[in-house]
Order: structure tokens, then sequence, then C-alpha cells
């Protein structure tokens, strides 16, 4: 048990800037470097030089381990290299310095249908796909009965792919990779795909792998799965690892990295100068008042929005949604929901307030986007994602209780007892 | 199991052992080529026998028109559909396996296996063409009534062999350029158009020294694919279409020479393709 399975040592993957080296690798630049003058051959030589130097390090110097039976989630933003280190530890492309030890048979799923062809039937697209993922003719033979069970799709075995719906065909690719029976297997956000009833069946599947004392290394930008399925966790920052531990230490880390919860935005630049509704300044204000990003379960808050118009619009609408950590959508609110119908926005400036109510959202962070539009025909203004905020638990029903209640908004609902009749049967 | 070590240029050493252990994927790849190769078409494989048979009945019209009389002896569909065989095997597979990684993209950056396998495969697929526009030709001289040299029929696998190696190599080589500059998507259909009049298709390459000198047959038979269709013809058509023995030599090692370099080639940049793809 206690001999790493998997050993990183000093990884290192560096990748030539695009835009600069592309002007090299054309056929033309090749043959022109070949004809021309070896004077002038020579600065080009130079020149390509100096431009490789415009180098980026995917990944710098990782090392970790990773024990038999270890189920590790990798984590980070994107492009932390979270991909980078799953494509050389599937072999798809080599590290430029470093090494890395692995003591069992792998099989990585980067993609859930990766070689599936359209034109093939799901029958035989189970036994291609199968094979590219390293399975043996043998071994999707026998379990072939089992791959078609899962996925649901019996009845469309003999029909190609191309004409199944999507959820088919995710569901039977995921069949296929969730019936390889490797020592390591490596996945890489495949459960984003599907519907939710599938995408739990995966998780399930997935954690009777791990079950089995197999080790699982899994990236995903789910932060609910990876904690329902990982014991461990790895936090890549810009290449480098940040924390290697404990899920709950590693997802707390990962939380606080890069988001400043400071409850106020401005617009960075000038209000464009063409006609539309523009959003100028937006502010979170607590229950108090004050100006906030982190906020109490148990207390309401305000969004503060003010606007510019540059001139009058009709059947004009701000929008707010909000976003949990999962990427799960809250709700949407619109301006101009209390009127039930479009309104009239005159030119100039103008304040919004819009107040969520207390013992509404559960403990977490949520992200806001803002919207000024005219629905379906014009998008003025979006803020996507640069408004954050923090809920935090100051003592919701839900820890009072300590039931384990499910569910994205936990509201305080009126339970009202009525005067006992007769149980109806 | 052995432990797997991954490090720098690190890959050569378990190449010829994994590409082994992927000959069942090989096997598959094929197997898909095949199978989709021909859906959704309505004569279906008989594209096999219908483009090469087309092709033979204008160059035979060409060559009625412009008096060029093929071997003398046997029939000039036959001399042409003789010669047609090798060519067409081998452009598709150059074509085919050339674009095979470039058209399996998907694979290359999702999956490891060795690489070696998708050209391959895309040869193998182009064979099995070969294969049915081959059977063809038992219908054609049953048509002439002609009667093939069974001693010299018995040679035929060689050059088969010969045509595999020339397509093989030369795919290997299209496809690593390919993956890198993609102006090879251009330059092959224009290699295959030329390479057919460059192909001793209408004439007897012997008909060379006899108008020029010997020197420029022998400079002719350097392109590999000369001595495959004077094998080809010779084993088919008999005797009369002469074995020019410096000629087939060049073409054994020409073709040695391209597999070679394409192997050496394909395996040097075979560990950037997913980077570059």
């Amino acid at each position: 048990m206690s001999e790493p399975i998997i050993t990183v040592e000093k990884l290192s993957k560096r990748y030539l800037l695009g835009h600069q080296a592309a002007k090299g690798e054309g056929l033309r630049h090749a043959l022109e470097n070949a004809f021309r003058a070896p004077q002038q051959w020579l600065r080009a030589r130079q020149q390509a030089r100096a431009a490789r130097r415009e180098e980026f390090w995917a990944l710098k110097d990782v090392s970790f381990e990773v024990k038999p039976g270890e189920v590790m989630g990798i984590i980070g933003r994107n492009g932390a290299g979270k991909s980078t280190l799953l494509k050389i530890l599937s072999r798809i492309t080599e590290p430029t310095s470093g090494r890395i030890t692995i003591d069992g048979r792998v099989a990585s799923l980067l993609e859930v249908g990766t070689g599936f062809h359209q034109e093939l039937t799901g029958r035989e697209n189970i036994f291609l796909n199968g094979a590219i993922l390293g399975m043996s003719k043998a071994e999707i033979t026998r379990k072939f009965d089992e791959i078609v069970a899962f996925s649901e799709v019996e009845k469309f075995l003999d029909t190609p792919v191309k004409r199944y719906s999507s959820g088919m065909y995710v569901r039977l690719a995921f069949a296929v990779a969730a019936h390889l029976e490797p020592e390591i297997l490596i996945v890489d956000e495949v459960l984003a795909v599907g519907d939710a009833a599938f995408q739990k069946k995966c998780l399930g599947k997935m954690q009777d792998v791990s079950a089995q004392g197999r080790t699982v290394l899994f990236v995903s930008h789910n932060m609910a799965s990876v904690q329902l399925l990982c014991s461990t966790g790895l936090l890549l920052n810009q290449g480098q690892v940040q924390i290697v531990g404990s899920i709950p230490k590693v997802l707390e880390s990962y939380l606080s990295q890069g988001v400043e919860y400071d409850g106020h935005w401005t617009r960075p630049e000038p209000v464009p100068k063409t006609a539309g509704i523009y959003f100028e300044e937006v502010r979170i204000l607590n229950e108090a008042g004050d100006v906030a990003g982190h906020l109490g379960c148990t207390s309401s808050f305000t969004v503060e929005m003010r606007v510019q118009a540059t001139s009058a619009f009709d059947r004009a609408q701000l929008a707010i949604r909000l976003t949990n950590q999962e990427g799960v959508v809250i709700l949407s609110t619109c301006s101009t929901d209390s009127h039930r119908q479009f309104v009239h926005i005159d030119a100039g400036t103008h304040v919004f307030r819009v107040t969520f109510p207390g013992e509404f959202l559960v403990a977490g962070t949520y992200t806001l986007q803002l919207a000024a539009h005219q629905p379906g025909q014009q998008l003025f203004d979006l803020i996507d994602d640069t408004i954050a905020i923090c809920v935090e638990e100051t003592g919701s029903v839900a820890t009072i209780t300590k039931d384990q209640r499910l569910g994205v908004v936990n509201p305080i609902l009126a339970w009202v007892p009525q005067s006992t009749a007769p149980a109806r049967k | 199991m052995a432990k797997l070590i991954i490090e720098a240029g690190r890959t050569e050493r378990n190449y010829w052992r994994d590409l082994w252990r992927y000959r069942e994927l090989f096997v598959f790849l094929a197997w898909r080529d095949l199978l989709i190769r021909y859906k959704q078409t309505t004569v279906g494989v008989a594209w096999a026998v219908l483009r090469p048979f087309l092709t033979m009945l204008v160059l035979t019209l060409m060559m009625r028109v412009s008096k060029l009389p093929g071997d003398g002896i046997s029939p000039l569909p036959l001399f042409v559909y003789t010669a047609m065989l090798p060519w067409q095997f081998f452009s598709t597979a150059l074509s085919e396996s050339g674009t095979s990684l470039i058209t399996n993209s998907n694979l290359i950056s999702k999956v490891y296996f060795p690489r070696l396998v998708v050209p391959a495969s895309s040869v193998i697929t182009s064979f099995v063409d070969f294969a049915i526009a081959a059977v063809f030709t038992v219908f054609l001289m049953a048509w002439y009534g002609f009667m093939p040299p069974l001693t010299h029929l018995a040679a035929l696998p060689i050059f088969v062999l010969l045509t595999f190696g020339a397509s093989f190599g030369a795919g290997l080589w299209i496809a690593a350029l390919m993956v890198k500059y993609r102006d090879f998507r251009f330059v092959v259909p224009f290699m295959v158009q030329f390479g057919l009049y460059a192909a001793p298709v209408f004439i007897m390459t012997s008909s060379i020294s006899e108008k020029f000198s010997e020197k420029w047959q022998l400079l002719y038979s350097l392109n590999p694919v000369v001595g495959i269709i004077d094998g080809f013809r010779w084993s088919i058509l008999g005797g009369h279409n002469l074995l020019y023995w410096p000629g087939q030599i060049a073409s054994v090692a020409g073709v040695a020479v391209l597999v070679s370099s394409g192997l050496w080639y394909f395996r040097k940049t075979e560990r950037s393709f997913a980077d570059v793809i």
C-alpha cells in the first residue's frame, strides 16, 4: 500500500507560443530557408531562435505521488495545466523534462466517444471505441451485453450513431468507457455531459471503480463531484502545484484562489458611444446597507445597479442571473418582472435595486451575470462572471436541525398544521 | 507488468512491443475504414472496379486515337488495365494514408497508441480495393480469350508486395509531413494526377531505350512505380513485356529506401504529432 503507483518527478512541459513560431512552420518558409543565400538564411535562423524564446511553460516542476486505490481530483482554473498533465500521463504528448513512473495498466478517458464514427452503427462503434481505449476484442465481446444494458440503447444498436440523439450518443460512449478495467483510470471532465439522471449513474459507476481499489485521477470543474468522488486533491496554478492533500483542504484553497468578494464593480472603461443601455456601477449591499461581498445566508442582500441609457428604449430589460459554484443557474430575475410586461426606459442615468431574501441561498460562492438587452432583439451590455458573492453559513435551518437536506436553495416555507382529519385511504 | 516510465525521448524503447500490443486496433481501424468506405453509395463496392475500369476505357480510346501500339500482342484494354491495377493501388493508398493522420486527428490528440497504426491501416483498406479490381482482370481476360502465362503469374505476389512497400513508404512520408505542412493536401492530388502520365501506362518501358538510349530507360526506372508496372505486365501478360533487370533492381532499392526513410521520418516526428496537429 505504501509504494506509490504513480510517481511524478519534476515534470515540465514547454510549448512555443503560437503566432511567432507558426510563421516558421509553413512549407514555404522551410523551402525559402533552404534556397536563400546563406547570409540571409543565418539571419532567418537567428530570428527564428529569438521567436522561439517566446515560450510558455504549461507545466513547471510538477512533482507528486499517487498511492494505489487513491482517487485524486486534479483541479485548477482554466489554463492551470490540468489537461497538459493528463495528456502527458496518458502518453499522448511527451514531457519536455522530468519523469513519470507508472506501475500498472493505464486507461485514459479524455473525451467521451473518442473515435466514434457517425456512419457506423452502435454495435460497431462499441467494438471500435473499445479497441481505441485499449480493450481487446475478447474483452469487449465478454462485456458487450453489460455495456449495452448500461447505455440503454438496445433498440438502436443497429442504427448508425449519426441518427442518435445527443443523449443516446453520450450514454453509449460513456458505457464503453465505464467498462474499462485498468489499474489506473484517468478521467477528464467527461461527466459534464448528458442529462442529470445519467450523470448520476456515471458518478455511481465511478464510485464503483474506486471502491474496487483502483486508482483514479479525475479532472473536473464540478466541485460537487470532485468532493463526492475524491479522497485527495491536487491544485494546479499556472503550471505549478499549489497544494496536494486531503480534498477539503484543496477545495478551500481552490475557492479562495483569485476571486475577490468585495461586492463592488465599476465599469473599467467609459460607457460606449453606440446606442444602448450600459452598466456603470454595481454594488452588493448587505442588510445593514453596507457594501459587502461576504454575506450571511440568513440575512437579505441587495444588488444595486447604476445604468446609463444613451437614448429612450421601449421593450428594454435588465436581468440578473445567479450561478452557483457547480455552474448551476439558481435563478434569473428581470427588471420587468413586477410589471409583467416590457417597460419603457428613458434616456439618462437610472439606479435599480433588487433585494434577495435571507434564508434562501445555500452557503457557498455565487457569480452574477448582468445583462441589459431588448429581449429577442439586441444585447446591449453583458457583465459575465466578474461579480462574485460569498454566502456564508450563519446558522441556517439546515445547520440547526442537522438534517441532510438536499437542494440548491433553502427557503423557509410555511408549514401550516391543519385540524386533525382522519387519514385518507 | 513492467513499470512504465515516461520521459522526454523515452517512447523509443517500448515502441515495437506496443505496436504488437495494439495489433487489434490496427485490424479495427482497417475494418472501420472498409465499413464506411462505401456506406450510403448506390453501387457500393463496385466502385473499386468502376474507377480503374472507366479510366481504362478512356485511356484505351486515347491510345487508339493517337495510334499507340501497346505491347503489340495483348489486347490494348488488358495492356492498360494491368498498369492501372498497381497504379490505382499506389495512388489511393498514397492519398488515403497521406491524409489519414489529419482525418483521425481527434484520435491523435485524445488517445495514445503507436501512430504507425493509422497510415498502415489505410494502406490495407486500399489493398482490398486493389484485390477486388484484380479479380476483375479475370473477366477481362475471359472476354478477350487471353490466357495468362502461368509460370510468370507465380511471381505476381512479389510485385504486389513491392507496390505495398512503395505506397506504405511514400504514405508515411506524406502523412508525417502533412501533420505539420498542410500544403501537402494540395500537393498529393497533383502528384497522383501527374504520376499517371509519368508512369508507363501508355507505353512499354523498353520502347524508351529503342527510341532514345538505355541510359534514359535506367533514369526512367528510378521511379519505383515503373519497375512495378513492368513487373505486373510481365507476370500477367507474358514475356514479350520484357523485364528490364537494372530497372527492377532500381525499383526494389527505391522501395527499400522509401520504406526505411519513411519509417525513420515518421518515428522522428511522431511524438510531436499531438502538439502540432
